[in-house]
């Protein structure tokens, strides 16, 4: 039997508190889960910092792909199978897809890509198709088949329907974190009826849409993706320990290049800090390797290292205050040098974070061609777009809402500080 | 602080005015394929290149009103126009004025329109590949825009032009 279409002897099952159970038939995908750089994604929290204000958000890469996969795997065995639009033909390109289409992460994503200038997409695709076990396995289907699955996870693929499952405004992807993200947080937002819009959902030929009578279940959907993202994914205090995190990863990198002495070897690090990572030193990396580094940084030297590696650590985190930048700007110049003159250096305990510093992608139907709306499928067959048929998503939709933060260490601003009342007043004005 | 966000009214005032979305987000692509640094992610959508980060940083400097943002009725559509107020002009200040390249570059751009600056960007965004190769990547993810030969050919010379 062709090792595309062959089946376990027997299903297997992984118990899932989101989705009750990940069902598993093909060997394909039971031979990738088995792989190293699969198995790394259980070193890798979904949602970084946010354990140090939900302390159960725990959760990892691994758990959400496993969702991502059982989603679609709903959607192409049991809601488009019958469907003369779907090409059953793509049924493994797309659970392999969505099994593997957050590979790439590094630890803590976000801070960790900023500093680095690195991209998970790119090292998706980069152990997709390189010297690597998952590549083994995807190879074992068809030499090209790796190729594939690659350019569904990069929307490259010719078949734009696979990577709407994947990837657009209403995939798989999110309809498994913001369920999964809202269990572990353990907040009441996040929750949508999910098995309603995989019924709704209709295969087009470029695109997936959404039955009309359907359009009350994606209202649910797009609020819950409105309200985690500014009450979890965008929580200020969880921002401080992504701040805490990323200014000392940037200390570190600026040490190195200063020809610091670390009294740990700082193996792990140094093609990140060369700027020069390549796929081993990539997949080595993942949380327990950061936070073991963080123990050992803060016994270094270097205070500002040691510093910001035992605040992030011991969750002494930095404060802030909301921050008008159109009418604050000049102040804030001020901010800077006064911090300068105090001896606490603004470029790593004086910092700005905006909303765009964490682009969630809100659903704004946009102009043509920026980027592909919802559509609902109308009973003539016509398609609109979301938000011309809800109230509800026109009014979320219309409404730009965006955010400035000033976070600083208060605790170093102590009272007796010869500048702590200029600043201060600055700070509150 | 704000480095960024000050680039990027930079930006829009060398042109003066950028009408529509999709043409800023290609222009910024394709400045940074240049090796402008501009700090905004790209991925690929099903329009080609485009930021998250760009469209809620262009938000923010709405909102804050360092921009302006003016909506022209298409008819079946929308665009938005973006143009720098005084205050925002006065506000990028906070960065090193940028280069005559850039300058330049920014201009030619701005006189493309938004279908060929989405071809030039889709181009770049595959430049690993040879050119033959690029145009039929470019013809699969955008089968539906039928690109001319002489657009390609168009498209690779003002590549070439902005690369010199």
């Amino acid at each position: 039997m062709a090792y595309a279409t062959q089946k376990l002897a027997e299903e297997k099952v992984f118990k899932d508190p989101v989705h009750r159970y990940i069902h598993v038939q093909d060997q394909v995908i039971w031979d990738l889960i088995a792989t190293k750089e699969f198995q790394r994604l259980r070193r890798i929290r979904q949602l970084g910092t946010t354990y140090l204000v939900f302390h159960g958000a725990e959760h990892s890469r691994f758990s959400h792909s496993l969702g991502v996969y059982e989603i679609v795997r709903r959607m192409v065995d049991d809601v488009f199978a019958n469907r003369p639009e779907w090409n059953k033909r793509e049924r493994l390109v797309a659970l392999c897809a969505g099994l593997l289409h957050d590979l790439g992460h590094g630890p803590f994503s976000h801070a960790f890509e900023h500093v680095f200038d690195l991209d998970h997409e790119y090292f998706t695709r980069v152990i997709i198709l390189g010297n690597t076990e998952v590549n083994e396995v995807l190879r074992r289907v068809s030499k090209d088949f790796p190729k594939k699955v690659s350019e569904v996870i990069e929307k490259t693929y010719h078949n734009k329907q696979v990577v709407s499952l994947i990837s657009s405004q209403i995939d798989a992807d999110r309809m498994d974190y913001l369920q999964r993200d809202a269990y572990f947080t353990g907040v009441s937002y996040g929750h949508f009826d999910m098995e309603r819009i995989l019924r709704v959902m209709r295969p087009q030929p470029d695109q997936i849409v959404i039955k009309s009578t359907g359009m009350h279940a994606i209202e649910d959907y797009i609020m819950s993706r409105y309200q985690m993202y500014w009450q979890v994914y965008f929580h200020p205090v969880s921002r401080s320990a992504e701040v805490i995190l990323r200014k000392t990863l940037e200390r570190a990198k600026e040490l190195y290049h200063a020809g610091y002495t670390f009294k740990h070897d700082i193996a792990h690090f140094h093609s990140f800090f060369e700027n020069d990572v390549q796929l081993d030193a990539y997949i080595a990396m993942d949380e327990s390797i950061i936070l073991a580094y963080f123990q050992f940084w803060m016994s270094e030297e270097d205070a500002i290292l040691s510093d910001l590696s035992q605040r992030f650590l011991n969750r002494k985190l930095f404060k802030f205050v909301e921050v008008d930048p159109s009418k604050d700007w000049e102040k804030l110049i001020r901010l800077e040098k006064l911090f300068d003159q105090a001896g606490i250096d603004p470029n790593y305990y004086l910092v700005m974070d905006s909303s765009s510093d964490l682009p969630y992608d809100f659903y704004r139907p946009g102009e043509e061609g920026e980027r592909l709306p919802i559509y609902l499928q109308m009973p003539n067959k016509e398609l609109s777009e979301l938000s011309r048929s809800s109230d509800i998503v026109d009014a979320i939709s219309g409404k730009r809402r965006t955010d400035h933060k000033l976070y600083y260490p208060k605790d170093l601003l102590h009272e007796e500080h010869p500048l702590h009342e200029q600043i201060i007043e600055i700070m509150h004005a | 602080m704000l480095q960024d966000h000050a680039k990027i009214v930079q930006f829009v005032s060398l042109a003066g005015e950028v009408t529509g979305r999709k043409k800023l987000q290609k222009m910024i692509f394709i400045a940074k394929k240049m090796d402008f640094a501009f700090q905004e992610k790209y991925n690929f959508h099903i329009y080609g290149p485009y930021s998250e980060e760009l469209t809620v940083r262009m938000e923010e400097l709405c909102n804050l009103g360092f921009m302006t943002e003016r909506k022209e009725d298409k008819g079946s559509y929308v665009q938005y126009c973006y143009a720098p107020t005084e205050k925002g002009r006065e506000f990028a200040t906070i960065v090193e004025p940028q280069n005559t390249r850039l300058s330049e570059i920014v201009q030619q751009m701005n006189g493309k329109s938004s279908r060929f600056l989405e071809l030039v960007a889709t181009l770049l965004y595959f430049d690993d590949l040879q050119p033959e190769e690029q145009i039929e990547k470019v013809n699969v993810v955008k089968a539906k825009l039928h690109f001319t030969t002489e657009e390609f050919e168009a498209a690779f010379q003002f590549i070439q032009q902005l690369q010199s």
